[in-house]
């Protein structure tokens, strides 16, 4: 079992997932499925392959370093759970 | 009116440009048959009033003669897609109120040539699923249903409404995204035609993403012919997605028709999985015969790293999901649940937004890339995927045109069969399709015939990197030689 149940908790952490402690153990299992389920990959010799980086050979686009966006604040807060002023909310950080 | 949902998008393109009816009528009897349909759950928002203002549009142009390539055709939209002003959820409660403010490329690209939009289309929950079962909305209903039987069945997924509408005709065609799947599955279990273009073929902008190099978008439809119209006008560059190819976009309806003789397919030995239904194995020789009687020449090839795309999927996938979903923080947009302070904020907004299939990819992959694991998990699936490509380019060097296969390990299932207790058996639906995924592709799902139960089956052609159009006149001959499959209306 390579996933115990301090670990499911310190990944829930990781992932901002609130979980609560009756489903630790429920989610341990299927982790551990999933993990199981992967571990075939150790049986495949890797030595000397580069790991993939673009799906399709090609070299990144790179355009002209400019501004061609902007001055849409109204869009960007329209969604907002809470904004003020072109400003998103959050509870307070920094006490 | 409702006969005009019968129609193929190229009779209905046709037969609007003929004048036999108008953009109004077509849009008018989808919006009705949909409205009947509403038990199959495959929108999860009509768009009427849209839709009627985009078909008077259209109209106007048709009766001016300046019709474009799309003009009045009615089409459906997985809620994947955002847009504008219009609501997009990706089917998760985390975004159910969010109405973006733009478009994305792909559907401006079906505006800008005249379609319009019906409504947005049930999907498994930000496109994590292969029954469409995971969707916040809930199951979308097939419309296919075992020979004699009243169980509600699976459209498949994650593009589950996209497949059912389609197959349903609730609209002229649809469009969807295939990370594993998503599109070719749904396609082979609802008996239409999808397509999985060439990764970097349309533009993934103003897509939601779930795992960035394995995304692309595509087309659903009755006809092959369909498909190849929805592609060329979905298909093209985009300077907003870098991953875009900047290659020009041939007519993929003048490929319809094409002769396939004398071209090689390979039929890959390591797709002859043990204890594989008989009839999968009988579809698969029935294809391969249509296409040697059409002059094809059926090659025995080896994909030797086939048995390991499943599992690197379920790294690379789970892996960049945990990443991407990484936005939904409660505080740009979406949900928001309160907390004492701003973690305990994040935590609660993402428990309660995120459905339990999503919390979990995301959980795997962010264990996945956490400090220690990174390097035993995704850099050695991302070296199993270097040597999947390889597979495939090997094979096409030697001369192979494309790669037939079965789409599907099995036909559709009843909603509530698979998966409940272990979610790997889920994963397992995708294994013929993921490894096209990995590979970066082109993949078409076409109709090859019904199972002993009466459900479709479908057939897989896997072709080189940005050779859709040969795919699609490779299916057009299996679409001549199979048929066309359309569910008995019981809804």
């Amino acid at each position: 079992m390579p996933v115990d149940a301090g670990t499911v908790r310190r990944i829930a952490h990781l992932a901002r997932i609130a979980v609560a402690e009756d489903e630790v153990e429920h989610l341990q299992a299927e982790l551990n499925a999933m993990l199981a389920f992967v571990e075939q990959l150790s049986e495949v010799d890797v030595d000397g392959v580069e790991p993939m980086t673009s799906v399709t050979p090609m070299v990144l686009k790179r355009r002209e370093d400019k501004v061609t966006d902007g001055g849409i604040a109204d869009d960007i807060v329209r969604n907002a759970p809470a904004a003020e002023n072109h400003f998103f909310l959050v509870p307070k950080v920094i006490e | 009116m409702s006969d005009l949902t019968s129609f193929t998008l190229a009779d209905a393109r046709d037969g609007l440009r003929r004048k036999s009816f108008s953009a109004t009528e077509l849009a008018d009897a989808h919006l009705s048959a949909i409205e009947r349909a509403r038990q199959l759950n495959a929108y999860v928002l009509e768009t009427s009033a849209q839709a009627r203002a985009m078909a008077s549009a259209a109209d106007a142009r048709l009766q001016a003669g300046d019709a474009r390539p799309l003009e009045g055709l009615p089409l459906g939209i997985k809620d994947l897609f955002a847009t504008r002003d219009v609501r997009t959820t990706a089917c998760s409660h985390i975004l159910d109120d969010f109405v973006p403010t733009y478009e994305s490329s792909v559907t401006a690209n079906l505006w800008r040539d005249g379609a319009v939009l019906l409504g947005k289309l049930n999907h498994d929950e930000f496109a994590m699923g292969s029954s469409n079962e995971s969707s916040a909305f809930g199951p979308v209903i097939s419309p296919w249903r075992r020979r004699g039987s009243n169980t509600p069945m699976v459209p498949g997924g994650s593009s589950g409404g996209s497949a059912a509408a389609v197959a349903a005709r609730l609209c002229l065609g649809a469009v969807g995204t295939d990370t594993g799947g998503s599109i070719r599955q749904p396609a082979a279990f609802t008996g239409i035609v999808g397509m999985k273009p060439t990764y970097g073929r349309c533009s993934r902008w103003g897509i939601v993403a779930y795992a960035s190099s394995l995304d692309q978008a595509g087309p659903f439809a009755r006809t092959v012919r369909d498909a190849a119209i929805l592609l060329t006008s979905m298909a093209g560059h985009d300077p907003k997605d870098s991953t875009s190819m900047d290659r020009p976009v041939p007519s993929y309806e003048a490929a319809i028709g094409n002769s396939i003789k004398g071209m090689k397919i390979g039929i890959p030995k390591e797709y002859r999985l043990d204890g594989m239904a008989g009839e999968i194995d009988r579809l698969w020789e029935q294809g391969a015969d249509w296409l040697k009687a059409a002059g094809a020449e059926m090659v025995e090839v080896s994909l030797p790293h086939t048995k390991y795309a499943l599992p690197a999927y379920y790294i690379v996938a789970p892996a960049e999901a945990s990443s991407n979903l990484a936005r939904y923080d409660g505080v740009r947009y979406g949900l928001r649940a309160p907390g004492r302070d701003i973690i305990e904020m994040y935590q609660r907004t993402r428990a309660e937004g995120f459905g339990p299939e999503v919390r979990r990819r995301i959980m795997i992959g962010t264990y996945m890339l956490s400090a220690g694991y990174y390097d035993a998990y995704y850099v050695r699936a991302q070296k199993v995927r270097t040597l999947i490509k390889q597979d495939f380019e090997d094979c096409f060097a030697k001369g192979i045109n494309a790669i037939l296969t079965p789409a599907t390990p099995s036909a559709a299932f009843a909603i509530g069969e698979k998966g409940e207790g272990d979610p790997v058996e889920m994963y397992l639906n995708d294994v013929f399709t993921v490894t096209v995924n990995m590979a970066g592709l082109p993949g078409i799902s076409v109709p090859g015939g019904l199972s002993g139960e009466g459900l479709p089956l479908g057939l897989q052609l896997i072709g080189r990197p940005f050779d859709e159009a040969t795919l699609f006149s490779l299916a057009q001959v299996i679409e001549d030689a199979a048929g066309s499959f359309t569910p008995e209306r019981w809804w």
